[in-house]
Formats: structure tokens, sequence, C-alpha cells
């Protein structure tokens, strides 16, 4: 099903995962696409700083960040889920925009959540946080915010 | 921080600043790039063969033609915090821009700090109308990632649960829906029918929303004494007062004035914008993932998938209307064929001893103690687990990398998703036709945000 | 005497008293619903809990209708700028309920995208907890804080917080309010 060259591995509870390299990416889910996949459900990504020795197939280098996209076959009943490594510092994949309108939104989560760049979007602003926000809050060296619970201005048993 | 000693006067711009979201907002066209503006004004007809055809798009169109206003986030019919930027020519609507993010809770970060014993805990609080569903689709991943079998009776309770989930929650759509059409004695009635869930709700799992009743491995609780006496009742009183909806709203002629025809949608443009739930199926695409990909037993109840025609938002009414129906079937089968058995997995490793053994034995207490602050160990992997919750497809994605948390939970929510819909279905309306688009397409904005 | 041409009972009190009587018995809240606690409080405004036992089943959607705002829901960074504005936009007296353990404290959410206590951006007089408060949890609350108008303990409370520097210009008269509070990136 997926043209020559990206790497195909049954996941878990049999769905189809493809590795295509980012130049393969956005043929790969246009093939995807032409093949009865309609429907784009899911875009999101993952930072793997602190978890680099993960298991990829053979061929498959990895990087920091991956891109995740779930496609659905209404048709096939099928799913189907592409792991694209995105890179290290810069992280960057084409938009599948042109594909599937509905990867809009959230590409631009991933964006606002990770700072995964996704090429060619036509809007790519943040969408969850303040528009100021500094940094991009998933990624793993971006602490969650604690704020420690102080319970000594409580008043004592009466 | 600002200045505490400035002057009313200055507040207004100052305010202003403080809650603008820059680029995030709708844009005045001399700023917006026409690629950028033909998308916002016709979001998908960009979709495969059909470009996007100029003169749909009035280019030359001046900006102090046209108006742009702000609506939300905090406005009494966008159903939360839902934040829309409206460009309005007179009464009519050009182009909308959701703005979002005013919920923003940080799920799926918290779920990287939370074991994967207390994660149902923080995604039950996404979609607060269907937390079971949540919690559902949670423990479905891990389930996966663990690779245990549930038992036949959790998940028989599993779906008796989601049923009623599903039904309280189309009824809260019900009663909001008529609120926002000025039909509020509809918004008493739903509240009132949706009590009576909660009731059962309250008596099996302890709390009335934000149940974290289902758990990896199985549910937290057997169903109470005589629940199936609650239950009947419940289906017998809601099934005879969805007929009595029907007569107080379907038949209405101002409710059928401001639904019927009212923002269609078709089947192309669903897909493509990876609509799904009530929303794709009011287009005529027959897609319920209890039917089409089952999951828990849902191949062996029967129910139908209630289909629509044109897409408008009376279809989108009418099917959660009958959704309702359909659940109720649900769960009267689930009445009848509620097997007995283990309420939750006898794995040791997701499943505390029973309380009286912790009193004798030692290792069950220390297998209790370890289970609670540590949490099982799950095998690494990624998975992505999909239900279908009242609003289109729920999705769960979990990364494990062999220790007690999750490395990384990302959380499908269907309104985020059907909520890219809310341009193109407002294009070309009327002002006032913008209350009921929100409200059929019932965004939940704690989903919506997470 | 004057009192025997009185045709009806009468009754003598102070007007203080008279006029936090109506108050408690006029309280009108701005709907401000967030998030989970939103539903609990649409729940106790309808059929069952029947907020309309204390007048107040009507929730004003503007908030210069309003005197209380019940903060119903987890604040995020986001919002806390709304909710100040919305807050600032309320007629005097006003009061504050904050329901929820998110609005209360952060609660669940100890993280970088909720205000940890709605209590950094307005002041609250009653606090409800709960994940959700249930509707007898929110009446409760409702009930405190109208026990607190009719004695006047809130007022004391702000008469402590008077602002002390009026300019002399005449458009300044109107007195101070902290401007909207961005909390900020957590670093
Ligand atoms: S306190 Fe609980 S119910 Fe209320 S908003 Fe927070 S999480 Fe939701």
């Amino acid at each position: 099903m997926a043209p020559p060259g990206v790497v195909v591995s049954e996941g878990l509870a049999a769905d189809l995962c493809c590795f295509p390299s980012r130049e393969q990416y956005f043929a790969l889910i246009e093939s995807f696409r032409d093949d009865a996949f309609e429907m784009c459900v899911d875009v999101c990504a993952v930072d793997y700083l602190d978890y680099p020795d993960r298991w990829l197939p053979e061929g498959v280098v990895a990087t920091r960040f991956e891109v995740v996209t779930n496609l659905l076959s209404l048709s096939k009943k099928l799913r189907v889920r592409v792991r694209v490594q995105a890179g290290d510092d810069r992280p960057e994949v084409a938009s599948l925009f042109t594909l599937y309108p509905g990867t809009e939104a959230m590409e631009r989560e991933a964006f606002d959540l990770l700072g995964v760049l996704f090429t060619d979007h036509p809007d790519l602003t943040r969408i969850l946080m303040p528009e100021d926000w500094e940094g991009h809050p998933l990624r793993k060296d971006y602490g969650v915010g604690k704020v420690p619970v102080q319970f000594k201005e409580a008043p004592g048993p009466r | 921080m600002s200045d505490p000693t400035i002057r009313t006067a200055e507040r207004i711009d100052l305010l202003a600043a403080e809650t603008s979201e820059g680029a995030q907002e709708l844009q005045f066209r001399r700023d917006t790039a026409s690629g950028q503006l033909g998308r916002e004004v016709g979001a998908v007809l960009r979709v495969d063969g059909r470009a996007l055809d100029p003169h749909s798009v009035d280019f030359d169109r001046r900006d102090d033609e046209t108006m742009i206003i702000n609506m939300g986030p905090s406005h009494p019919s966008t159903h939360g915090v839902l934040r829309l930027m409206l460009e309005l020519d007179g009464e009519f609507v050009l182009r909308t821009k959701p703005i979002i993010g005013y919920l923003h809770t940080g799920m799926e970060k918290t779920g990287e700090e939370l074991s994967y014993v207390q994660g149902a805990t923080n995604v039950t609080r996404m979609d607060y109308l269907s937390p079971v569903i949540n919690e559902l689709c949670y423990s479905m991943a891990v389930e996966k990632l663990l690779d245990i079998e549930v038992p036949d009776r959790a998940v028989w309770i599993r779906m008796l649960m989601s049923e009623l989930n599903r039904i309280s929650s189309h009824l809260v759509w019900m009663a909001t829906n008529g609120m926002d059409l000025g039909a509020s004695s509809m918004m008493i009635y739903g509240l009132r029918e949706r009590e009576m869930i909660l009731a059962f709700f309250e008596k099996t799992a302890g709390l009335r929303m934000n149940l974290n009743y289902v758990r990896p491995g199985g549910v937290a609780a057997d169903l109470p004494d005589g629940w199936q006496d609650d239950a009947l009742v419940i289906c017998d009183t809601i099934l005879a007062r969805t007929y009595e909806y029907d007569d107080l709203l379907t038949g209405q002629p101002i409710f059928r004035n401001r639904m019927v025809g009212v923002a269609p949608m078709t089947a192309e443009e669903a897909l493509a914008l990876s609509v799904t739930g009530p929303l794709l199926r009011s287009t005529g695409v027959p897609w319920d993932l209890r039917r089409s990909m089952p999951y828990l037993a849902y191949d062996e109840v029967e129910f139908d998938v209630i289909v629509g025609t044109y897409g408008d938002n009376f279809d989108r009414y009418a099917i959660r209307l009958n959704e309702i129906r359909e659940s109720i079937r649900i769960v009267r089968q689930c009445i009848d064929m509620m097997p007995g058995g283990d309420y939750r997995s006898q794995d040791p490793k997701v499943t505390p001893p029973p309380r009286a053994r912790i009193g004798e034995s030692m290792e069950a207490l220390i297998h209790h103690f370890k289970l609670f602050t540590e949490g099982f160990h799950v095998p690494a992997g990624e998975v992505y687990s999909a239900v279908e919750s009242p609003r289109g497809e729920l999705g769960c994605y979990i990364v494990a990398d062999g220790g007690p948390k999750p490395y990384r939970l990302h959380v499908r929510g269907p309104s985020f998703v059907n909520l890219q819909a809310v341009s193109l279905l407002m294009r070309g309306g009327s002002m006032s036709d913008t209350i009921t688009v929100i409200s059929t397409i019932d965004p939940i904005m704690g989903e919506v945000d997470r | 005497m004057a009192l025997e041409d009185l045709q009806h009972n009468f009754l003598t009190g102070r007007i203080e008293d008279l006029a936090r009587w109506a108050r408690r018995a006029s309280v009108w809240p701005a709907s401000f619903g967030l998030a989970c606690c939103a539903i609990e409080m649409m729940a106790t405004g309808g059929a069952d809990f029947d907020l309309s036992r204390f007048g107040m089943e009507v929730f004003r959607n503007s908030p210069r209708q309003a005197d209380l705002m019940i903060v119903a829901g987890r604040v995020s960074q986001k919002m806390a700028p709304v909710l100040r504005q919305v807050y600032d936009q309320m007629m005097e007296p006003k009061w504050v309920i904050s329901m929820g353990v998110c609005a209360s404290t952060g609660g669940l959410f100890n993280n970088y995208a909720i205000v940890q206590g709605v209590d950094q951006i307005v002041p609250v007089d009653v606090y409800a907890p709960g994940c959700p408060p249930s509707p007898e949890t929110l009446m409760h609350a409702i009930l405190t804080l109208h026990e607190q108008i009719r004695t006047g303990e809130i007022m004391k409370r702000r008469a402590t917080d008077e602002p002390t520097h009026l300019d002399q210009t005449p458009e300044s008269w109107t007195p101070e309010v902290p401007v909207a509070v961005r909390v900020g990136t957590p670093k």
C-alpha cells in the first residue's frame, strides 16, 4: 500500500504504522488519500527528549520530535498511523492543509504546544495559549509550572 | 503587571490591549493575504478537484464596508468560553474565526505527571458532559498497552454507563439549544430529566459528574442493588418525555423556521474538515464507531445509526433527539443481558486486593499501597484508541516508556475538530443564525481547549 | 398623638439594615460559566434545585446588570484578563463566589495554564469547595453570602479597602481599580 522506501510496521492493536522520512511524508499521505483514506483524524506531535532510545524499525533515525498523523478510511474501515521524524532543533514537516483542510487546527495546536513548524500552513499562529506566551509548554524541557501548595495559613483544629 | 495608578480613561485601551490576542484574531482584509482570505471565506473550497473559485471571493471589498465584531468569550450562547470574531456585511456574516484557548487547562501536561491509575481523574474533566466516555477511551488505550482482558460484566457495565451518559449529554444539549432559541422551558425540562441519570450515577459511582468510574482494568465499583429498576424507570420516563419534546419543539413553527435549511453542509465538506459525530451523520454519512468499528460489546446489541440528509441544523437536532431513543434501546438490552461475574479484572497487576484482605494480609496491604502510590508499569509502546462520544470520535493517543506514567498523552477532542466547521457553516448566514450554528455544533470548551 | 391616625402596622429600623435586607434579597448573578462547574451551576438553576427560591434564578448576561459573579470553573491564563474586565464592569456593591476547587486553588491542575486561585485576580467573598460542588454546596455558599450581606460583614471589609489617594483633577475622581492582570508566563 505504501510506496517503496517507506518503512511499514504493524503497530499495536493491528494499526498499520508507516515511518516515512520528512521528504516522503507529504507524498505518502497523498497516496493514502487517493487510496480511500477519506479523513485525517488526528495530527499530534511528541517530544522524545527524555526517551531517545525508543523502539523504531530498522532504517529510521530517531529525532527529538515526531509528528503522528492518524488517517481513517471510512470505506475500508481501516486506520493507519504515520509517524514522521520531524527533526531536532527546528522541527518542520509539510502541512497537510491542502490535502485535508481539517488538519488546520490540529497543526496549529502542535505548533502552539510543541513548536513544530508546518511548511505552507496558511495561518500558523498560537491557538490555545495567549499570544504573548513564551515557549511551548508541552516540550519536555518546559516545566509543569507547579506552584507549591502551602498549608501554613490554615487555622488549626478548634 | 501594570501600574496600579492608571486612571479610568486610559484603562480602556489598556484593557483592550490586555485581552487582545493579536495574530490569533480575525484580521482586516487589507492585512490578509488573498489565499488566506479565500480560505477564510470558503474554508474547504480548495478540497480535491474543486479549486477556489475567485468569483466567490469578493477580494475587492473594502474594510470600511464591513464590520468586524467580537462575540465572547463571555457570551450567553457560546456554551462556555468560545470567542468568535465575525465580519459582518449588515446582517450577514462574511467571515468567522473562532478563537479558542480560554479554557486551556494543560491537561495533556498534567497527564504526564499522573500515574496510569490517576490518569482517569484527569481525562474525565475534559469533556465534562460525557465523563464516562472520556474515561472509557483512556482506559481502553491503557488496556491495549497492557494487553489485558476486561471481564464481561465490566464491559457491559461500561456500555450501560456510557449510554446513560450519552443520554444525559444529549439532554443538556437539548436544554441549551432550546435556551439559545428562546425556548426556556426546554432548558428546565432537559435539566430535569438529566437529574434522573445523575442520581443513578451518584448511586453507582458516588459523584454526579467527573465520576472516575471507568478505570484501567474494569470499573471502580459494582452496580448498586436494584439498579435494574432504577435504569428501567429512567428509560421509561425519558422515552416518554422525548415525545413531549417532539410536541414542544419538533413541530413548532418558530423553532422550525430557525432550524430547517439553516447552515447546511455536504458530506465532502464534512469529511474534508475531519468532522465526526452527529455533524457528520447529519450529512448522510453513516459513520458511527459503535457500528463501524465496534468496541466493548456494541456488536451484540441492536441499535440504529441515525443519519440525516441535508446536514442542516434541523438534521443535527433530529439526530440527537433520536440518538437518545436509540441509547435507551441499548440501555434496555444492557439490563436484560447483563452478565454476572467480576466487575474488574482479577489481574493483580492493575487491580488492588479486595478490602477485606487488606486488614489480614501484609502482602495485600503492600500491594494496595504500591498500586496507589507508584502505580503499575506499562510496557513501552504507543497506542491510539477511539470511541464514539456524543460529539464524535474521541481518540486517545498514549506513548508509554515502560514507566508508571504516560510519556505523552494526547486526546483528540471531537469538538476541537468540529469547531473548524463554524466558519463554513456561518458563511452567508445571518447574524441570528450564528447562535443556532454554535449550538448545533455542540462544542464543549473543556474538550476543545483541554 | 400622631400615631393614633395611623391606619396600618409599621416597623421601625435603621436605614442601613433596610438596605442590607433589600440587597440580600435581590442578588443578581452574572453568568460566568467556565467549565464543568458551570454545568452544575446550570443544574442549580434548573427544576430540581430551583435557585429561584432565593430570587436568583435569572442569570444576567450583562455584567452591568449583575452584582454577584459566580466564577464556575477553572480560570486559564488566557481568560484571566477577561475575567477581570467583566468584574470591573459590574456595579458596586458586588460580590464574588469562587465555585469549585479549580477556581479556588487551581485544584487538580497545578500547572502552567491555570491561574492558581481566582483570588489572585478578583477579591473572593465565599469559596465553594468540591469538584464539582454539588448544587447543595453552591446553594450553601449563596446562603452564606446572603447572611454576610445581611449582617454587613462584607461591607466592613470594603470600607477598609477605600482608595486612599484620589487626585484632585476633576476627571479622575473615579476610584482606582487595578488594571487587569496577565499573570504571565511562569518560568
Ligand atoms: S473544580 Fe472540578 S468540576 Fe469544577 S471546573 Fe474544576 S475540574 Fe471542573
